[in-house]
């Protein structure tokens, strides 16, 4: 095996946090137990909630439906075991808020539902196939959980000619996707043949960072009499961001303010693939789905095959527990992931990690001023500039803010993890943006 | 469950470099330059660069508690500038013209303004420009370095440059015999401020802020490069009346101006483009004043003009941002 490490395809900006990833990315999948309650929010991705379509005291299978999806830009969401509907109700959501959630009392039978029926992707049309996507509830699983038919329903007048599966699992600690490649190379290659027919891209390419030696080697060889090409890439945060990950392997930028579909391509995760995979294939609504517990603050990181709906306390204690008193509890990674009021919240679809830090990972910081040594400049992959537009965030002068490109900053947070002087730089353009939107929507 | 949650938004995890690791970094960075310079001027370059130091921090201590803002003399920024200031002085600078300078530096040109981070002009060297103007005197007593314990006597004496100045002045051409050579002046066996004498102490030193990141290459290179060329152009036009590029890089102020003094962050553009674009202004400035101004050195007045210059500077250099390339698709 060698993956050269000059010459890699990869970004400009950009930083190199160490990734940690060595707690767990030797640790096989395990499939995670049965947890006594399931909290199964109907918000769970990008666009309008699922509307519920059970009751309770209803009985579910494994699969069922049990909330429809509100729109074009929304998925239907279902049972990840089988038992009984106890609650439909709002529950304590990792968005920070109680959200409505149907609450399954699992029967211990984990049944599916009877009638789940796969089908031969060579026999179905790309709408088929579509439909089954978005019939299973699929969303990009890389953490942003948007609705993945959505992405597969490009307009006639932005033709696709790339598709590229993300692989690269740039966030630090997280090894959910290292693992997947690893153990379920068949599925992803799977859920490639499945994209490939429904966007008829004349281009394929597997995105990988090049500290995953191994998952390169094996999709190399996997796919060495297929029309897929497995594309090692520089080892750098944020590679795995959508269109710094589509500059890497293709050189188009995808426009400011547009989508990768305005330079031809297609973005999926590779759980996402296995996912479009087992729903196409095997019949299977997206229910499940892998994740790594780790950090600090656990006894003992793992990568579990968790059934949505799973509370994040459930998911340590297969850790071993906590170590020590936990400061901060991040769903996702470090770089993006969100912290979290308590570990009583379910896991969801978009769910790739849960993140235990102790106090010692979670310095005091104080804030100084700013010295302007550009550090946050020359790691911004969006290439704006960071500080000058948190200046004005701070000032609450808006316009400057957006006159400096605040909505192109795509919260990667390299700004604030470079800043010497502790200034919650992409904090602040956060805030600038949510203000220039209301004045839009305003406006 | 834990009784002490943090709950921010995102990133959770920080690189490791502080304010203060910086500021440090960059003392660490002087002390060879420093120690080339107590060498060289014994006693009294101790004694000037521990007034200037203290007389900063005390300057800085003083003024945000009569201000009351909290003291952040801790960050070490002071402190460097203190240094900055003792290098930009001659050997036997009077302790009063020292304090004078700390003083100037601090509170005039920096707390004045805000304090770290919100001054404009490069404090040392602002105080460094205040003292030459008013006490220029002082300022330009110049002895010729007198080693420790070698038991010579500090004699008066011009620098290279001052050297080169009069005599083309003088007789329209360069003196026909230099005191010192190259290798004086690479090691800073030479008349100066404290901190221009050795640049190769200076070299060590900037080559360990590059390594630890905590400059770039952008403004030492357009710098020094840019006074490279324009000192070759004019030393090839005509080589007795200018002197050579060479003689140009190891005299004066160049070395430690463009390694420390110009590449302050608070005072410099922010992106790579700017940064070039700032040195290559302070070279070229540098070369003006040092051929035709009237004073023999140019370097702090080139910084100080660029340092007017970068918030300019700063708004026609931005990067090109994501999504404005033409690619094609």
């Amino acid at each position: 095996m060698s993956v050269a490490m000059k010459n890699l395809k990869t970004f400009p900006g950009g930083l190199h946090p160490p990734d940690n990833k060595q707690w767990s990315a030797d640790k096989p999948i395990e499939d995670c137990p049965m947890p006594d309650e399931l909290v199964i929010p109907l918000a769970q991705h990008i666009g309008a909630p699922a509307e519920a379509c059970v009751e309770a005291g209803e009985l579910v299978k494994k699969g069922q439906l049990v909330g429809t999806a509100k729109g074009f830009v929304s998925v239907p969401i279902h049972a990840s075991t089988s038992g009984e509907v106890v609650a439909v109700e709002p529950r304590p959501h990792p968005m920070g808020k109680a959200l409505p959630a149907v609450v399954i009392k699992p029967d211990g039978e984990d049944a599916w539902l009877p009638g789940l029926q796969g089908g031969d992707p060579a026999s179905l049309s790309p709408v088929e196939l579509r439909d089954r996507i978005r019939d299973a509830g699929i969303v990009g699983m890389g953490g942003a959980t948007f609705p993945a038919h959505v992405k597969l329903s490009p307009p006639e007048d932005k033709p696709i000619d790339t598709l590229i599966l993300n692989g690269v699992e740039c966030e630090p600690y997280l090894t959910a996707d290292h693992r997947l490649m690893l153990e379920r190379p068949e599925a992803i290659l799977g859920g490639i043949a499945i994209l490939q027919k429904i966007l008829g891209v004349k281009r394929t390419c597997i995105g990988i960072e090049a500290n995953k030696p191994d998952a390169i080697e094996q999709l190399t060889a996997a796919t060495s009499d297929l029309p897929i090409e497995v594309v090692p890439l520089q080892v750098k945060y944020p590679q795995g961001a959508e269109k710094q990950l589509i500059l890497a392997i293709t050189g188009r930028e995808v426009p400011s303010g547009g989508l990768p579909m305005d330079v031809g391509v297609v973005v999926q995760n590779v759980g996402t693939c296995t996912a479009i995979d087992d729903a196409v294939r095997r019949g299977l609504p997206l229910v499940e789905r892998i994740a790594t517990i780790t950090g600090p603050g656990v006894v003992e990181p793992k990568n579990l095959r968790i059934r949505v709906g799973t509370s994040l306390q459930y998911l340590v204690d297969q850790c071993g527990g906590l170590k020590g008193e936990p400061a901060k509890i991040i769903m996702g990674g470090p770089m993006m992931g969100m912290a979290q009021l308590s570990l009583d919240v379910p896991a969801t679809r978009g769910t790739s990690g849960l993140l235990l830090f102790t106090s010692e990972n979670v310095p005091v910081r104080p804030e100084g001023p700013c010295l302007r040594c550009g550090r946050c400049v020359r790691a911004c992959p969006a290439r704006i500039l960071p500080t000058t537009i948190a200046a004005y965030a701070r000032l609450d002068l808006t316009d400057e803010a957006e006159a400096y490109h605040a909505m192109d900053c795509i919260e990667c947070g390299c700004c604030t993890y470079s800043c010497p002087a502790a200034l919650p730089l992409v904090q602040a353009i956060r805030g600038a943006k949510g203000a220039i939107l209301a004045k839009r929507r305003k406006g | 469950m834990s009784s002490q949650l943090y709950l921010s938004s995102s990133p959770h995890v920080y690189a490791g470099d502080r304010t203060e690791q910086i500021m440090r970094g960059v003392i660490y960075a002087l002390l060879p330059a420093c120690g080339v310079a107590v060498y060289f001027f014994g006693l009294p370059a101790l004694v000037t660069l521990a007034l200037a130091t203290f007389g900063c921090v005390g300057f800085e201590a003083a003024c945000q508690k009569a201000m009351k803002q909290p003291v952040t003399v801790k960050d070490g920024s002071a402190a460097l500038t203190g240094i900055l200031l003792a290098l930009n002085l001659p050997p036997n600078a009077p302790w009063w013209l020292t304090l004078l300078g700390a003083f100037v530096a601090i509170v005039i040109s920096k707390q004045i303004y805000g304090g770290l981070g919100y001054n404009p002009f490069n404090p040392a060297l602002v105080a460094r420009v205040v003292l030459l103007i008013s006490f220029p005197v002082q300022m330009t007593r110049w002895t010729a370095p007198a080693p420790l314990f070698s038991g010579i006597d500090a004699v008066s004496t011009a620098t290279p440059l001052g050297q080169a100045k009069e005599s083309v002045m003088l007789t329209g051409s360069l003196p026909s015999s230099m005191q010192g050579g190259m290798g004086d002046f690479l090691l800073g066996n030479m008349a100066g401020c404290l901190g221009e004498v050795s640049a190769l102490a200076l070299l060590l030193g900037g080559a360990y802020l590059l390594v630890r990141r905590i400059i770039t290459w952008h403004i030492p290179v357009a710098y020094l490069g840019s006074t490279v060329v324009l000192a070759g152009i004019f030393w090839l036009v005509d080589g007795s009346r200018y002197p050579d590029p060479l003689f140009h890089l190891l005299t004066g102020g160049l070395m430690l101006g463009a390694l420390f003094m110009a590449t302050d962050m608070v005072t410099s553009p922010i992106t790579g483009r700017g940064q070039i674009v700032y040195g290559i202004g302070c070279g070229i400035l540098t070369v003006l004043i040092r051929l035709f101004g009237g004073y023999p050195e140019g370097v702090s007045f080139a910084i100080l003009l660029m340092n007017a210059a970068t918030p300019l500077i700063d708004r026609y250099t931005q990067p090109t941002k994501f999504g404005y390339v033409e690619t094609k698709a």
